[in-house]
């Protein structure tokens, strides 16, 4: 393909993003870990609202999905009924 | 459910652990809802939301430049009302530096031609995206990078929302991040209104105020609880206290809890209470004389 | 329909025709007539379009970006220091590739502060990505702001239209209106598939790794490259539906010419006068004006004044301890022609400074009788 033909051919690339960052597993970041004590969580899903990630899937009881939590700690600060200690990640 | 469920910002972006501006937008696009086009300047959300080519919001996004939020926001607005997409919302989404600072002038131009967007500001108080220096958003007292050791930042914090209430818009609000329900309240109800509206979320900043990632939405309550940011509203010219702190705090707690006043002296966290006391009830009263 | 308009009115009935939606505009001497009759006509309903009334250039140039991404046909017109108020935008609009035409009166840059012509507050922005025209009459101001968007449509990249400051802005010549109806075969509606829609969401201009950031660079450059075939279609077409061809330079006498004199704007105007004088008494001159000036037209330069030994270039710019850009670009394209024609560079119109053709024959003649400095700046008449 010539230079007039490659130009002819040539796509308009604007800066767009159009694909997702959750193929950023931002869960490798923490040197802690939240863990739900199923007996003492009550279903609030405060620790989903203050969730600054989106990370916690809400349910009849919370999930945190562990390949984004960064560990902040905010979940198991916030939860009104000490049902989530933060643990430290080994390695 | 307090707040809506529907999730318009995904995991996966470069924020810090802990950061309360993601909190923020989180609840802004519940409150405003898929229909939203939002604009955002130089500032930290630039470069946590994602890098070319992903992204991390499930809505249209459009960067641009760090004194423009509320210019271009005010260019897609009339683009959309020029070809009939008005049910379209557009948010301006800026920083304390693109806001208080480099722009305050946009800002001021759009609301006072009352272009139709809402305008929020996620202040973290410091230029937080280029490393913590001071801005005319930084509170008294505050360290930064730029009013470092015995060169604190001597100047009172920018008062915006009375710089906004004077231009006359319909709505003006302040907002924090421990009170998500009250913050979505406000965003619908100036999604609700014609003009230019403006709503003012105080973020706290772990790395950038000194304190641990987990505390973020403490510190947030805090700031509310001392009354050293109070959550008012004012709706056309009247002014309505939306969360009024049952038990007050003194700021000293909110203050302590923050490396970046560490420093501070017991008469300067006096002179603060004093400061605080007084700007409430200037506020308490402006409550009072705009009811009449 | 013909009438006797300004520049400055034509430029704004142009964007009329050429239907822009979303105006946003800051006056400055001397644009503001631009800016004043948009508003007329968009009050009187003429015209369907948001005109936002900015408070600096900066957001009036902030708010076309916004408007051109949202997907609307947007326009602006400024001078002198707005257009240098407006430099971080402009590279911004370039590499977000945003169609936006903004018509330009050339002005001078302060201080001291004058209104009167010269070419630096455009050439200052050479570099940014945006294709600039200099118009020499208001008839093509007309046609250019019509054909201009058609063109940054097409490649998606944002055309300056300058008229000169007073001379064009302000003196009123006849100008022929294209037929609205044939304008808008000619220029389609705007709506473009990558614009700000939440049906279609993405993020627009995030950051990018130097390596993604050089291949929108270089599709910027070749798409600059590729506007010049486009420049020369547009033109052509636009001569067969309104009768007025255009190119993207237009040669005036240059056929069998031994000294070619290169300028734009007014004094290329006003030197086709002299190039019949001297053709009269027999010189073999001839004039190139240039149009386009971004993508620079090396092409036609190189075709025309190939065959030229002597070359006079008139700049109304000046690079300054250096030369005026048309100049030193003339220069750059013609480098490896053989043999190379000699090229003399020439000043003139600084500040609004008055060029009679005198002075133009007089620089065309120090080219041919070999009087003539490689840098040529006359200000004999002030004292230096």
């Amino acid at each position: 393909m010539d230079e007039g033909e490659r130009m002819n051919e040539m796509k308009i690339i604007i800066p767009k993003s159009t694909g997702s960052m959750l193929i950023n597993k931002t869960g490798s970041w923490r040197s802690s870990r939240p863990v739900i004590d199923e007996r003492k969580c009550t279903g609030c899903l405060i620790c989903w609202k203050f969730c600054p990630d989106a990370c916690i899937e809400p349910g009849e009881k919370p999930k945190i999905n562990l390949d984004y939590c960064k560990g902040c700690g905010i979940c198991a600060e916030e939860c009104p009924f000490d049902a989530i200690e933060m643990v430290r990640e080994e390695k | 459910m307090t707040i809506p469920s529907e999730e318009l910002m995904c995991s996966g972006h470069k924020a810090c652990q802990g950061c309360a501006g993601t909190l923020a937008m989180r609840y802004a696009l519940k409150a405003l809802g898929p229909k939203t086009v939002v604009t955002i300047p130089a500032c930290c959300w630039t470069v946590l939301e994602g890098e070319y080519p992903y992204t991390s919001l499930k809505v249209p996004l459009f960067h641009t430049a760090f004194e423009t939020a509320a210019s271009a926001g005010a260019g897609i607005s009339a683009a959309f009302k020029a070809k009939g997409r008005g049910d379209i919302t557009v948010m301006a989404w800026a920083g304390d530096g693109g806001t208080f600072d480099i722009g305050i002038q946009a800002l001021s131009g759009a609301a006072e031609r009352g272009d139709n967007l809402i305008y929020v500001c996620y202040d973290n108080e410091a230029y937080m995206n280029t490393g913590i220096q001071r801005s005319s958003a930084t509170p008294y007292g505050a360290w930064t990078t730029t009013t470092p050791a015995d060169n604190y930042k001597s100047r009172p914090k920018k008062n915006i929302i009375d710089i906004m209430v004077a231009h006359e818009i319909p709505y003006v609000a302040t907002a924090s991040v421990a009170y998500p329900e009250d913050f979505i309240r406000k965003m619908r109800k100036a999604k609700g209104k014609t003009g230019t509206k403006f709503i003012h979320v105080i973020s706290p900043c772990p790395p950038g105020w000194r304190f641990p990632s987990n505390m973020t939405v403490k510190i947030a309550r805090l700031a509310v609880q001392s009354r050293a940011f109070p959550l008012y509203e004012v709706e056309d010219g009247i002014y309505r206290i939306t969360v009024n702190p049952k038990k007050v705090i003194p700021v000293r707690e909110y203050l302590m809890a923050q490396g970046r006043f560490r420093h501070l002296s017991d008469e300067e966290i006096e002179l603060i209470q004093k400061q605080v006391d007084e700007r409430w009830q200037k506020l308490l009263k402006k409550v009072e004389e705009s009811r009449e | 329909m013909r009438m006797v308009l300004t520049g400055n009115h034509t430029a704004a009935y142009a964007a009329k025709l050429a239907r822009v939606e979303v105006v946003a505009a800051y006056p400055i001497t001397p644009q503001t007539q631009i800016v004043e009759k948009l508003s007329e006509i968009i009050a009187r309903g003429e015209l369907k379009a948001e005109f936002i009334k900015v408070e600096s250039e900066h957001s009036a140039m902030a708010a076309c970006i916004g408007a051109s991404a949202a997907g609307a046909r947007a326009f602006t017109a400024t001078s002198s220091q707005g257009l240098a108020l407006m430099h971080e935008l402009l590279h911004w609009a370039a590499g977000a590739r945003l169609p936006i035409v903004m018509a330009n009166v050339n002005r001078a840059m302060a201080p001291p502060w004058n209104i009167w012509c010269d070419h630096n507050d455009s050439i200052s922005q050479r570099d940014t990505g945006w294709m600039q025209i200099y118009c020499e009459s208001n008839q093509e101001v007309m046609d250019s702001i019509i054909q201009a968007f058609r063109v940054a449509e097409s490649v998606r990249l944002p055309v300056m239209v300058n008229l000169d400051g007073f001379y064009l802005s302000h003196t009123a010549e006849p100008v022929e209106f294209p037929d609205q109806d044939e304008v808008d075969k000619f220029l389609p509606e705007y709506d473009p598939e990558d614009k700000l829609d939440p049906e279609n969401p993405f993020s627009y201009g995030a950051m990018a790794v130097p390596e993604n950031y050089a291949r929108m660079r270089y599709n910027l450059h070749l798409a600059m490259q590729r506007a010049k075939r486009l420049i020369k279609e547009t033109g052509a077409e636009y001569g067969r539906r309104f009768g007025r061809y255009y190119d993207i330079v237009d040669p005036y006498r240059c056929d069998d010419a031994e000294v070619l004199l290169i300028s734009t704007s007014t004094i290329a105007s006003t030197a086709k006068d002299v190039i019949d004088a001297m053709r009269d008494e027999g010189e073999k001159v001839g004039l190139l004006r240039i149009r386009w000036f971004r993508p620079f037209p090396l092409e036609e330069i190189r075709k025309v004044a190939g065959k030229v030994r002597k070359i006079c270039v008139i700049d109304r710019n000046l690079s300054f301890g250096f030369e005026g850009a048309i100049s030193s670009e003339v220069k750059a394209v013609l480098y490896s022609i053989e043999p190379r024609p000699q090229v003399y560079s020439f000043l003139m119109g600084i500040g609004g400074m008055d060029v009679p053709p005198e002075e133009i024959e007089r620089a065309i003649r120090r080219t041919i009788d070999g009087g003539a400095e490689e840098f040529n700046w006359d200000l004999k008449g002030l004292g230096f």
